[in-house]
């Protein structure tokens, strides 16, 4: 079931490159992707093939909803430091506690911390994420962890796990 | 499609883009830049390529923008984080400015046990 | 359009400060990393222009191999301490 997901997903992105259907363009396509399904199928990770869930599905499209609007969010606080003749800016490292398991889920908040505003994910250690805050707002870990963490953590517990 | 949409998309993205590299230039160490540069040039190129899709409408090569935009979202924030962690590891110390440090502090308390 | 090239050329002359200046080598990394992102843009620009999706085909493997030579780079910076 796991490897029939794989080879679907990549099957469209090889019809949606070549953008024909001709029968020599779909068997060359076939070919390909069995042979990268064949050597690269396990280091996928296991978990991915359940967002195809009508549920988890809506949750995942609630989430890129989010993630759009903190972008962009991010990106008019980047250009308000950048642009600031003072450049007002209070940066350091902190740590934040993850209660995400599954590998795929964690890789999703590396991502999504590192564009939204103002932080950027440097290392992950057992639960702990260390996290790089361009403007510190508080010293208090449980209120970092609070900033920064819990804006996708839910939406991303209902997705992958 | 519809160029004047494709049009403020274009000036958005690349204003984006610009004031990605001025920070890029500007602040004062590793971390901050790939902060600045990462998130603005990201979303900047991501605009670029939507415009795409709306100056020629859903053909062969609006779809490759598209795929584009997935891989560009994928594939920088990993790079930075790639990178912030080697430099890090490699022992480019923090701006002056910095308040707190975790991440040195703990890897130094692992190194004392060991 | 040649104001939008002239403005990405602008980018790319910054971030190419950024690769002169330095002063770490992890500095340099990221303004590479950032100018392959930027070619992204430039091929999108240009297939706009010449309504080809040649430029298209570039773009997405200049944006994946520009993701490789990255890891790449990190990974170097990684295995030895650099002292610069």
């Amino acid at each position: 079931m796991k490897r029939f997901i794989h080879f679907l997903i990549l099957m469209i992105v090889w019809l949606l490159l070549t953008w024909s259907l001709q029968w020599q363009e779909v068997l060359v396509g076939v070919v390909v992707v069995l042979i990268a399904e064949l050597f690269l199928g396990d280091i996928f990770p296991a978990g991915a093939v359940k967002v195809f869930n009508p549920v988890r599905f809506f949750w995942l499209v609630v989430y890129v909803l989010v993630f759009l609007w903190y972008v962009v969010k991010a990106n008019f606080d980047v250009a308000y430091r950048v642009l600031n003749l003072y450049l007002p800016i209070k940066p350091g490292i902190v740590k934040v506690r993850t209660r995400l398991k599954t590998d795929m889920a964690r890789t999703f908040l590396a991502n999504s911390i590192t564009l939204t505003p103002g932080t950027l994910s440097i290392d992950l250690v057992g639960d702990h994420l260390y996290v790089h805050w361009i403007n510190i707002v508080s010293e208090d870990p449980t209120r970092e962890t609070e900033i920064i963490v819990r804006r996708f953590e839910s939406l991303l517990e209902r997705i992958f796990e | 499609m519809n160029e004047t949409a494709g049009l403020i998309l274009l000036i958005v993205g690349i204003a984006f883009d610009v004031v990605g590299c001025i920070g890029l230039v500007r602040l004062p160490d590793v971390y901050n830049r790939l902060q600045a540069a990462t998130k603005c040039v990201t979303l900047g190129t991501c605009m670029i390529l939507l415009s795409v899709l709306f100056y020629t409408g859903i053909n062969q090569m609006s779809v490759k923008a598209l795929l584009c935009i997935w891989f560009v979202l994928l594939t920088s924030p990993t790079g930075a984080h790639a990178i912030a962690r080697a430099a890090h590891r490699s022992g480019i110390p923090l701006w002056d400015g910095s308040i707190m440090d975790k991440y040195a502090e703990d890897r130094e308390g692992a190194e004392d046990k060991v | 359009m040649s104001v939008f090239i002239a403005l990405l050329i602008l980018c790319v002359f910054l971030c190419l400060y950024r690769v002169g200046k330095g002063p770490t080598a992890p500095d340099r990394t990221v303004a590479i990393d950032i100018l392959g992102t930027l070619v992204v843009g430039f091929c999108a620009i240009y297939s706009i222009i010449t309504k080809k999706d040649l430029y298209m085909n570039i773009g997405i493997s200049w944006a994946l191999l520009s993701f490789i030579g990255t890891i790449a780079l990190a990974k170097y910076l990684d295995g030895r301490g650099f002292d610069e």
